[in-house]
């Protein structure tokens, strides 16, 4: 296991190069000027060749890059043009919501999802699986923005029990934190939840139709047992895969989320960037992204072992 | 156990403590993330809104767009109009403690016009420079006569910083700011809020009614909305003009509306590059003449404003002093719009325009397309995102684009920049080198029934051969608590903070 987990650590360092290289030369692609859009409304071109010598828009792109390589190796991520302030610290501001809203809406994603796929599982053909199915279609075929707006109507406008947007340090008020964050989390969590459950369906009458499950049944073992300690646990490694990839989701629709709630969190972070070019914000956030998406695989990767001794030999 | 009528009222007063919290805060929704807070950098319009109660300027503007006295008391002009002199407000401190004096007057022009990357030198570049006189007394040397100064000192170029934090600070000031104004900074967290405090030490605090100003981007209008009705928010810009009706009838909220002194338009690409020449609008004034004619610019502001906007055909509102009542509104004529074309020898002339992704615009993109098909007129449109669309305006690779400008107080800010030769958002191309003349006259004239006449001029020559179309005048469109008091409609949309009151 050892030997494995060193062997895909040195594949991540490669990968991270490619991804830094492709965020950069992509961002180059978007049409428009950055020192324009950055120059305002009075476009004085003054300020436009000062932003251009300020960004190195002149210069080489391999030069250009290096630049940026160079600061990133220093621990420098560089400035946003437009607010001044230090890349590192807008991310270390936004990452842990982000990170907050990602695992309140997997946990209501898990909490919805593998139980209402267990359940439609077992009781394939009843009512239970048509109930879930139905449940699964709506949570996939909503949209996470209409939801989003609904729901802040509802509880917010309607009913005035949450907070209609915004965000609270949990550690500044850990109640306000969550009432703020309820909302925009299962909006979040609703649309995984109905991946989950889908999938977890699908495994789980897979395993259930196995010969070693009848065995399991021919030889008296409660159907509880069977199903949540025989069965399930087969079915958790193609699960586990997906959950991270959904994680890697989670991190894109947050994107829409917290435009809809306004949590200052990285989705609102790389849009406002994108549109208003501030590069070095983008390239800072998406190399944290791609950071974080790779570690998540590693650690999917490394909880196969744990569900599945087959893999540890 | 016995209560006194004292320890009764302590007691009401304790239980109503939260109430009176929440009341003494001011929290404003924002439609956008202001930029960076240092007023010689910054771009955005939303960065102005909270320049309003974070940094005072020499000058201020009243609902009527008439230059107010603010940390300048009194101004006087030298004969040959080459010399500003400004009489300072007394007893004004900076935010950190430092006086304000016609010493620091002299450091912030300075400051503006050599700043790397300031947006201000343009708007200051006629004052060559600063003498200062005595303490409370400042004279703005200029190198020909500018009548659009006030106005500027109006706005961001008269926003006067303490000299001791911006020459700590150097070009990160922004992220500190320290101004005169009636609010200082507290913390900023980008895309999230921009708190500010009362300053004790400000000039005029009777007029201020609230310990701390609290300002939240919310770019969805429906969300913006809903915050406010939540009670989360007490004052909100740009309502969604679709919500203005039924917001009337609530009781519990108020609005204003207020005519911009921007505008929407379509500018053309009549010189700005070779596809000017391909521009069947670009080719032949008759063509462009109607194009105009195939609109109708009241149903143009029905159906894409909501009605929440005045026609106009100018830079500035027909309910501007300085309208040009030579030339008015054109009434929609489409036998003469096919005439026209006829006599160009273009019966369908078809171009594209571009029009950026906002919801507003592209529904103008639409009932423009089909106004002018009734013309004749084969209408495309190409959607294109802000940032997109204004490099190809730049490049001159488009044949019409809608445009809007937010305008500035003076005329000159929404006419110079765009009709002079070569001038950065003279997206046409137009150039006209007596037009050019009238301008550079315009600048120089101070008496407003010269000006007046100098703009009809102008409006003469350019609308006739319409660089830009000009159709109509938004309103600036706010809500906010009905309990809240002392809201001041000025046109350049942006909320005074000062005289704002709470009722309990």
């Amino acid at each position: 296991m050892f030997e494995y987990l060193v062997r895909r650590l040195a594949t991540l360092l490669p990968t991270l190069v490619f991804v830094s290289i492709l965020v950069f030369g992509l961002q180059q692609l978007l049409p428009g000027d950055p020192a324009k859009i950055l120059a305002g409304e009075e476009q004085d071109p003054a300020v436009v060749a000062y932003l251009r010598g300020k960004l190195h828009l002149d210069e080489p792109l391999p030069l250009r890059y290096a630049y940026w390589v160079v600061g990133v190796l220093r621990g420098d991520l560089g400035e946003s043009i437009r607010t001044q302030q230090p890349v590192r610290e807008l991310i270390v501001q936004k990452l842990p919501v982000t990170v907050e809203l990602a695992l309140l809406a997997f946990v209501i994603a898990l909490a919805i999802g593998i139980p209402a796929g267990i359940a439609s599982a077992v009781g394939q053909g009843t009512v239970w699986d048509y109930g879930a199915n139905a449940i699964a279609l709506w949570g996939l075929s909503t949209p996470n923005f209409w939801l989003g707006i609904l729901m802040i109507l509802l509880f917010s406008v309607q009913l005035g029990w949450l907070p209609a947007s915004g965000y609270v340090s949990p550690f500044e008020d850990l109640g306000a934190n969550l009432r703020a964050m309820v909302m925009p989390a299962f909006v979040l969590g609703n649309a995984i939840a109905a991946v989950l459950m889908r999938h977890t369906r699908s495994a789980m009458l897979h395993v259930l139709s196995s010969d070693y499950v009848r065995t399991a049944r021919a030889k008296g073992l409660a159907e509880r047992s069977v199903v949540l300690k025989h069965a399930l646990r087969n079915a958790l490694t193609p699960i586990i895969t997906l959950g991270a990839l959904e994680l890697g989701t989670l991190l894109s629709g947050a994107v829409l989320t917290e435009q809809v709630f306004t949590i200052p969190g990285f989705g609102k972070l790389i849009v406002d960037a994108v549109f208003n070019r501030d590069y070095s914000v983008v390239q800072g956030v998406v190399l944290i992204t791609a950071s974080a998406y790779m570690a998540l695989n590693l650690l999917a990767d490394l909880a196969y072992f744990l569900v599945n001794p087959r893999l540890r030999r | 156990m016995k209560l006194s009528s004292r320890s009764l009222l302590h007691a009401l007063l304790l239980a109503l403590a939260p109430l009176a919290v929440q009341a003494q805060t001011l929290r404003i929704g924002l439609a956008e993330d202001p930029d960076v807070l240092d007023p010689s950098l910054a771009r955005s319009f939303v960065g102005r809104v909270v320049f309003t109660a974070l940094c005072d300027k020499l000058f201020d503007i009243d609902e009527k767009l008439v230059i107010q006295p603010q940390l300048a008391t009194a101004w006087e002009w030298s004969a040959e109009g080459k010399a500003l002199t400004l009489k300072l407000r007394s007893g004004v401190t900076f935010h950190d403690g430092e006086k304000f004096d016609a010493a620091a007057v002299k450091f912030n022009i300075e400051r503006h016009k050599t700043l790397p990357g300031s947006n201000r030198r343009g708007e200051l570049a006629p004052v060559a420079g600063v003498d200062v006189i005595d303490a409370a007394t400042v004279r703005l040397n200029l190198s020909a006569p500018f009548s659009p100064l006030l106005a500027q000192l109006a706005d961001r170029a008269g926003m006067m910083v303490s000299p001791k934090a911006a020459r700590a600070e150097g070009d990160k000031f922004g992220a500190h700011p320290v101004c005169s104004g009636p609010f200082r900074f507290v913390e900023r967290t980008a895309q999230d809020r921009i708190v500010l405090e009362r300053f004790p030490g400000y000039w005029n605090k009777a007029a201020v009614n609230f310990d701390k100003v609290i300002y939240t981007p919310i770019p969805d209008a429906t969300v913006r909305l809903a915050n406010l009705k939540s009670g989360q928010l007490d004052f909100i810009e740009r309502v969604a003009s679709s919500d203005m009706e039924k917001l009337q009838a609530d009781k519990k909220l108020k609005t204003s509306r207020i005519t911009e002194i921007g505008y929407q338009g379509i500018t053309i690409n009549i010189g700005k590059s070779e596809q000017a020449k391909k521009n069947p609008l670009g080719r032949d004034g008759r063509v462009r003449e109607a194009f105009e004619l195939s609109l109708d610019r009241q149903g143009l502001a029905q159906v894409v404003m909501d009605n929440e906007a005045t026609v106009g055909n100018q830079w500035v509102a027909p309910t501007n002093a300085y309208y040009a009542k030579n030339v008015p509104v054109p009434k929609r004529d489409i036998a003469r719009a096919t005439a026209l074309l006829k006599e160009a020898g273009e019966p369908h002339p078809s171009f594209t325009l571009v029009a950026p992704t906002t919801s507003d615009a592209q529904r103008l993109a639409l009932v423009v397309q089909a106004m002018a098909r009734e013309a004749g007129f084969d209408v495309k449109i190409q959607a294109a995102e802000f940032a997109t669309s204004l490099n190809m305006a730049d490049k001159g690779e488009f044949e019409a684009y809608a445009l809007a400008w937010s305008g500035r107080a003076d005329p000159d800010g929404n006419l110079y920049s765009f009709h002079g030769c070569k001038q950065p958002l003279n997206y046409a191309g137009y150039c006209d080198a007596e037009t050019d003349r009238l301008l550079d006259q315009s600048r120089t004239l101070r008496d407003p029934a010269e000006r007046k006449k100098a703009f009809e001029q102008i409006a003469a020559r350019v609308l006739k051969e319409r660089p830009v179309i000009y159709l109509y005048h938004r309103n600036w469109l706010w809500a906010y608590d009905a309990r809240l008091s002392g809201v001041r409609n000025v046109p350049d949309g942006l909320l005074r903070v000062t005289g704002l009151k709470m009722a309990p």
